[in-house]
């Protein structure tokens, strides 16, 4: 191991996730996202397209929005990221985790941690935004089962008991 | 309508949280790519380059050299049984033996110690290939210069129809109008958010998979006879799936070859596909060519239809063979004529297969319908939604193609759509540039007969009531991919039982544990699971109420439960808790268990093909649509949807509009933005999420969804059809709008900007 350090095959992360501080090794071509799902188990994490376009994998770094498929693990060194685990505190449910409940914005659930985070980031930078703007905010996350009317609903109900 | 119908339900009919929501909002739900089984490898496939190739050498050698590999298998280490839906079209097998025929057939495949080593291998597999012509043309396969993609099947005629009901050349004859007209369908695919996936695991001889399915029950049925075990030594696991739509239905490379590795290493290994491959496996909507001949008389009435569809199957039969037979037998539902004509052929081609998509094999002809529908009016002068109430099914009528229909709202549906949309209001009067149109629909509820011959019951189900008595537990087959059906379902158990939803636990589609449900597929669960479950609910309910009797010495008739609490009617003061009943039915006869099991009647008419489109009970839909269209850009914006559902009895409220809605955009999708393309070698192009277009949220509409007032005796509790019956109308519903925004009319789908603008172009030339 140490010797494939030396070589430079394998690099040493250092990065907070959740909260937890966490170090791992990782290839140079280790995404973000194997990083989280396989070697820290944060599953919650999806995996849709490994391209970016479907927004499955999105997590929060330095809380902004990034599919984390394009996100190799060693640009992650140094940084904070959040997961759909992370968003949940000590028991209690987000916000928009309620309102995604409470609306039905949940049916096979795939594209749902992505989409909450995305939706968090929205609403921390613009905390009442407008359909349109979460729309917008929204728009790289694909979801298949709902056409999105609940999910624009839920984060606008979660915008307006922000308030 | 029975005493059911207007008893007030307790936990029936309410919104309750969908009993998954937590772990899904919490990332908690662990999917079959999510799991990590202990010592369990990574299996990747080796695909074909080629669309029509011999295979004349394989090489793994260099592949079996390289450390971390713990397998590489080929056809010759693999069970050579052909496999498929329907036993005179077995056709495909774990891995292609000689031949390929199409991009992304499975050659190989590699079992090692992580993703990165497996795709390594990969590469060091040489093959050698005599690439051969191959038929990329569905229109052209019949021809007899054609390659042939399969030896069996002449001029690659995977399936031919000829159905014929009444004189539909004498009905042409008597009509007022006779109109033809040429439809093109797309292909496109579901693109479940989660791809294929799944675990395979041997043991002492014992065959375990956890799967992102549609059916554990099919899966297991085929996987065993594919590799010739007992089905009893073959268990499957469905975790949590990440939407299916009729993709995950039948099974796919990732449940045999998986299966394969494992047999092979004698470890646990995962295959989850990339999106790539979900493209190659495919089996999503077919392509049809539609040719569609209606005669009316001068009132609009329907007289007869001849329908003759040309569909490309790809390279695989599967679910096909139905999707064929579901084009023309769902045409007759929803309007009422006599003499129909229905001719199809599904040709193979050196495409991906085409199989069940929401909806099956009637979208596509019901947008062609649809069209003509609207043409017809015109020429007629009469309004769409007049033509529609014309031709509207009634309740308690057999279709021409003997359909057994109870409920039927149709006619409620179209004044309800026409109402809401404000049609009167807006038709003919909108802006130029702006129209209005509609489109209808109808669905199964639950295909009448299994996809493959047996007798076992369509759905079971058995409650086991705690020790305690203050939870149930509901074991059943039926598949949860997202719908809700384990919501639902609860919500039925605790309503039969005469408790509280929370207090249901439910284990489902587990072969080994739960019992036999065929799965998600043909909109069938909420009825036929459904009264699995009211029946085993109420054997629980009538061994609380006998015990009770006994306890408060009333007689069994006089006792009544309702949330938990059993009384005396007539004299509250006389009751006990659910809790107290359960525990002292434990402690002196054991467990309190209940079960239930649903066969439908015998249903549907005796000629060949008949059993496609029966089902105890349909659903009807009306849908208007408004639209915005750009003349300069042939950009089209929906602006608005309306659909009203007839849907029997409403479970929950909320899960069912989400029904609705979703099915509506997979509609919509399909409609304006999806198909899959090939070039002239037959390698898709646009296999990947940026150029498959699948609607993000600022491509759709506001839609409201409303319901009319239903009731149907052949489901429990009055329910019936909602997950595929609202994708139906919209893709003729659209391109009805767009004709009466700006007067082209659009025959092929799906509905682009540069279609839109050539016809504009061509309606501008011809003045």
């Amino acid at each position: 191991m140490t010797t494939a350090i030396k070589k430079g095959k394998l690099h040493v992360v250092r990065l907070n996730v959740n909260g937890e501080e966490h170090a791992a090794l990782v290839k140079a071509n280790t995404t973000l996202l194997d990083l989280l799902r396989e070697e820290f188990d944060y599953t919650g994490t999806k995996k849709g397209c490994e391209l970016g376009d479907c927004g499955a994998c999105t997590v929060l770094m330095d809380d902004k929005p990034v599919t984390s498929c394009l996100v190799l693990a060693v640009e992650a060194d140094g940084h904070s990221v959040t997961t759909i685990e992370g968003v949940e505190q000590e028991g209690k449910l987000d916000r928009v985790q309620e309102e995604f409940i409470k609306h039905v914005a949940v049916q096979c659930g795939y594209c749902t941690p992505g989409m909450i985070l995305s939706a968090k980031a929205l609403l921390a930078r613009n905390p009442h935004p407008s359909e349109r703007e979460v729309r917008e905010a929204i728009a790289g996350n694909l979801c298949r089962c709902t056409g999105y009317g609940r999910i624009v609903k839920a984060i606008l109900a979660a915008a307006e008991t922000n308030i | 309508m029975s005493d059911t119908a207007t008893k007030a339900f307790s936990v029936i009919g309410k919104s309750v949280p969908k009993i998954d929501g937590r772990e899904k909002v919490t990332g908690k739900a662990r999917y079959t790519g999510d799991l990590k089984v202990p010592g369990m490898l990574i299996g990747k496939i080796l695909r074909s380059p080629h669309a029509h190739a011999r295979i004349l050498s394989i090489d793994t050698s260099k592949a079996e050299k390289l450390p971390g590999v713990e397998a590489v298998i080929t056809a010759k280490d693999v069970p050579s049984t052909f496999y498929g839906i329907s036993p005179a079209r077995y056709d495909e097998t774990i891995l292609a033996i000689d031949k390929v025929i199409q991009v992304g057939d499975k050659v190989a495949a590699v079992a090692a110690v992580d993703e990165e080593t497996a795709v390594k291998a990969l590469g060091l597999i040489a093959v050698e290939y005599e690439v051969l012509p191959a038929v990329l043309d569905p229109l052209k396969a019949m021809d007899e210069d054609q390659p042939q993609v399969h030896p069996q099947y002449e001029r690659n005629i995977s399936v031919e129809i000829h159905q014929n009901f009444g004189d539909v050349e004498k009905a042409f004859q008597e009509s007022h109008l006779v109109r033809t007209d040429c439809f093109e369908g797309n292909r496109a695919t579901h693109v479940p958010m989660e791809p294929h996936a799944a675990i395979s695991k041997w043991e002492d001889g014992k065959l375990t998979i956890w799967s992102s399915t549609q059916s554990p029950h099919y899966f297991q049925y085929h996987i065993a006879r594919v590799f010739d075990l007992k089905m009893g030594d073959v268990r499957v696991m469905k975790t949590f799936v990440g939407g299916g739509f009729g993709g995950k239905l039948e099974p796919s490379a990732a449940e045999y070859v998986s299966a394969a590795l494992a047999m092979k290493t004698g470890r646990p290994v995962r295959v989850v596909f990339d999106r790539k491959e979900v493209f190659f496996h495919n089996r999503g909507r077919h392509a049809q060519h539609i040719e569609l001949t209606t005669g009316v008389t001068k009132e609009g009435k329907i007289l007869g239809v001849h329908a003759k569809f040309i569909i490309d199957g790809g390279s695989y039969t599967g679910l096909g063979i139905a999707s064929a037979y579901y084009a023309g037998a769902m045409l007759p539902l929803i309007y009422d004529f006599d003499h129909f004509k229905f001719d199809g052929f599904r040709v193979h081609t050196n495409l991906p297969s085409c199989a069940a998509q929401r909806g099956h094999g009637a979208p596509q002809p019901r947008f062609a319908f649809e069209s003509q529908l609207d043409m017809i009016a015109k020429d007629l002068h009469m309004d769409p939604i007049e033509i529609r109430k014309v031709n509207a099914r009634r309740p308690n009528t057999t279709t021409l193609n003997d359909l057994k229909v109870n409920s039927c709202e149709f006619t409620a549906c179209l004044e309800k759509a026409a109402e809401i949309s404000d049609w009167a209001g807006k038709k003919g009067k909108l802006p130029p540039g702006q129209g209005i149109g509609i489109g209808c629909g109808g669905f199964v509820t639950g295909a009448g007969y299994p996809i493959y011959r047996t007798r076992l019951p369509q759905a079971s189900a058995v409650i086991k009531v705690s020790e305690q008595g203050d939870t149930a537990t509901l074991y059943i087959g039926a598949v949860d991919i997202g719908q809700g059906s384990d919501t639902i379902l609860a919500q039925m158990a605790a309503e039969a039982m005469g408790i509280n939803y929370e207090d249901v636990r439910i284990v489902s589609a587990d072969t080994e544990t739960t019992p036999h449900d065929f799965g998600a597929y043909a909109s069938r669960q909420t009825l036929m699971s459904g009264h699995a479950v009211k029946q085993a609910g109420d054997e629980i309910r009538r061994q609380i109420l006998e015990l009770a009797a006994e306890l408060l010495e009333a007689n069994v008739e006089d006792v009544d439960i309702d949330r938990r609490i059993v009384f005396v009617k007539g004299s509250p003061e006389k009751m006990l808790t659910f809790e107290n009943v359960a525990n002292e039915f434990f402690i002196r006869k054991g467990p309190l268990v209940g079960k239930g099991s649903y066969t439908p009647p015998k249903l549907g008419g005796k000629y060949k093909g008949a059993a496609v489109g029966t089902s105890p009970a349909y659903s009807f839909a009306a849908q208007i649509s408004q639209v915005d269209v750009d003349e300069e850009t042939g950009q089209v914006m929906v602006t608005n949807v309306w659909d009203v559902h007839d849907c029997g009895t409403v479970i929950n409220p909320n899960l069912l509009h989400a029904q609705v809605e979703g099915a509506l955009f997979m509609g919509m999708g399909e409609a304006m933005y999806e198909q899959v393309l090939f070039d002239d070698k037959g390698k898709p192009v646009n296999a990947n999420l940026g150029e498959y277009r699948v609607p993000t949220a600022l491509d759709v509409p506001q839609v409201t969804s409303e319901l009319v007032d239903s009731y149907e005796p052949a489901g429990p509790w009055g329910v019936k059809e909602v997950g595929e019956g609202a994708t139906l109308p919209t893709m003729g519903c659209y391109a009805n709008a767009i004709y009466d925004a700006i007067g082209v009319r659009i025959y092929d789908l799906p509905l682009t900007p540069e279609k839109v603008w050539r016809a504009v172009q061509e309606r501008k030339k011809q003045g």
